[in-house]
């Protein structure tokens, strides 16, 4: 295993994409620490922020508040990456698999255009969870984000495939213009979820104010969400037995675009 | 050298199995009910590859089914792999996908697999959605009770079919109730199926036959009405002959189907128990019942 604790906090942004495990699995530990990082608009290394203790593994644990360290596990394709504190901008965006888990907040774009792995963040996340960059065709394309606490706007926008899973709120825009994949939110739905979605899934337990675009179908218990909400479980979110047999009500959107997604929301009686 | 067991003589031969290709589909429904009632359906006439194209059997309950339901467990199993997916479409699709509240899963874990959900997708018409959940794609077709849940790939591996007792008893009665004792034991070994009705065939086949459209005929050997006309396989005191025939998917599954099986008929009444082969020729397993018998039972 593999210890960074933030020795100093960084005045500036700090872009630490060098921050992965499948990096520093064949590196000594004062390899690790010469490894540059762009504060600012200067290079840096590593250890000029961080106690680097241990080497050779894929099994990186991160202590202090990063919330200015950004970039963290960006591209990642295996290891694991645990953060007892705040985690900064674009944590894992693009990460092909292995797993973060974060101890405290994310910073916007966490997971964004990811295409395999997980992401646990036990606080909240930011904007654009599992989204797209601007002028991008899609989001997230597989994997697995799972987010206790709340999360900000564009959560899941553009998402290809894969599982968003919010405890709390999100914001707006949630699962606009997704082509796939499926979101979760535990919380309230901000406004125009959906917004412009080809297909895909967006299940709401608590009554959004949905757009008009959006058709009642029928109210009935889609059996596939008894797999994602079971795979949530394994992953230790803790799920109502109601809401795995409990009925939905499904709604058809966006008839603005393709028109196949669907909106589930839990109903209650 | 002599085994009896009871009393019933075990005579020294052996099962000739061959290779077949076999797939375990789990069957979830709202309830037990309905998920038997798509697993009798889809292991309707499925007794023998001979003039079914396949042989099917519910493996057993369930418990654990990936949707939490209740369900069933059914093997198939055909002659070639391709055979085999072309049947697991067919019998998912007119016999599960048509079952009201059903649900459809893959129960085989192997690195061989076929599509089936990916070919019954169409049925949606364009409606049907797929979900990516653990690395398993599923698809939803909407059905008019909700929609058909089935997962888009299912796992096939080779498989042993052809395993096979024949227990020789004094009259059908006595005969009958060994074969029954037979299935109940062999029905409680996972990974195993008895195509036939109720586990046990009486039609027992040999290859061949006078007539040149025939693959196979009845086997005359033991038909005990047929003992003073052909060269028979039938002793002196036996007048029922019923056959029991195990398909698995590993050898070791139907070897112990075979040994608790033939433990479990010898009952006072049945003179002989054998198997049924045709001289090695034709099978790349050989069952030995003298062996099977002396391997642990609890092994």
């Amino acid at each position: 295993m593999i210890r960074l604790a933030l020795k100093t906090r960084p005045d500036l942004p700090l872009e630490a994409d060098t921050i992965r495990p499948d990096y520093f699995a064949q590196k000594t530990e004062a390899e690790i620490a010469k490894l540059p990082v762009l504060h600012g608009n200067q290079f840096c290394a590593l250890g000029d922020f961080f106690n680097v203790r241990g080497g050779a593994s894929d099994q990186l644990v991160l202590e202090g508040d990063l919330a200015q360290v950004k970039r963290i596990g960006t591209g990642m394709e295996y290891g694991q990456i645990t953060i007892h504190g705040n985690a900064g901008m674009h944590l894992g965006a693009g990460m092909r698999a292995g797993e973060i888990v974060v101890f405290g907040d994310a910073g916007d774009w966490a997971g964004a255009e990811m295409c395999g792995g997980k992401i646990h963040i036990h606080g909240n996340a930011g904007h654009g969870l599992g989204g797209a960059y601007r002028g991008s065709r899609h989001g997230m394309n597989r994997g697995m984000i799972l987010v206790e606490g709340n999360a900000g706007n564009e959560t899941g926008s553009l998402m290809r495939r894969g599982l968003v899973a919010v405890r709390g709120d999100v914001g707006e825009f949630a699962g606009a213009f997704v082509i796939a994949g499926t979101l979760i939110v535990f919380g309230s739905l901000g406004r125009r979820a959906g917004a412009g979605m080809k297909r895909g899934t967006i299940v709401a337990y608590q009554q959004p104010e949905l757009l008009p675009t959006f058709t009642f179908d029928c109210v009935y218990q889609p059996l596939y969400l008894r797999l994602i909400l079971q795979t949530l479980q394994l992953e230790g979110f803790s799920i109502e037995e109601e809401w795995r047999t409990g009925a939905y009500r499904r709604y058809s959107g966006d008839l603005n675009a393709l028109g196949k997604g669907e909106i589930f929301v839990y109903d209650q009686h | 050298m002599m085994l009896t067991i009871n009393g019933v003589e075990i005579e020294d031969t052996y099962a000739e199995a061959f290779t077949m290709w076999g797939a375990r589909i789990i069957i979830t429904a709202k309830n037990l009910k309905w998920a038997m009632e798509a697993a009798t359906r889809m292991t309707g006439f499925a007794t023998s590859v001979i003039g079914c194209k396949c042989e099917a059997g519910i493996e057993g309950e369930i418990d654990d089914t990936p949707d939490g339901r209740p369900g069933t467990s059914v093997l198939l199993f055909a002659r070639s792999k391709e055979d085999l997916a072309q049947r697991l479409v067919e019998r998912v699709g007119q016999c599960v996908m048509t079952c009201t509240t059903t649900a459809c899963f893959n129960g085989l874990d192997s690195v061989e697999q076929v599509p089936v959900g990916g070919q019954l997708r169409y049925f949606g018409d364009g409606f049907q959605m797929s979900k990516l959940i653990q690395n398993r794609r599923f698809w939803r077709i909407p059905t008019m009770d909700g929609e058909f849940l089935v997962e888009d790939k299912f796992g096939v591996q080779p498989a042993v079919a052809g395993g096979n007792i024949l227990i020789l008893g004094e009259d059908q009665d006595v005969t009958l109730q060994a074969a029954e004792q037979a299935v109940e034991a062999m029905r409680k070994v996972r990974g195993v199926i008895l195509p036939f009705p109720g586990g046990i065939a009486r039609s027992g086949s040999k290859v061949g036959s006078k007539y040149k459209f025939l693959m196979a005929s009845t086997n005359d050997a033991f038909c005990p009405t047929l003992r003073g006309v052909v060269d028979s396989a039938v002793p002196e005191g036996v007048n029922c002959v019923l056959e029991i025939v195990i398909v698995g998917l590993e050898i070791e599954d139907v070897e112990q189907a075979t040994r608790v099986g033939t433990l479990a008929a010898c009952l006072p009444g049945i003179r002989r128990i054998t198997s049924g082969n045709y001289g090695g020729k034709l099978g790349q397993y050989k069952i030995y019942l003298h062996q099977v018998m002396k391997q642990d039972v609890s092994a």
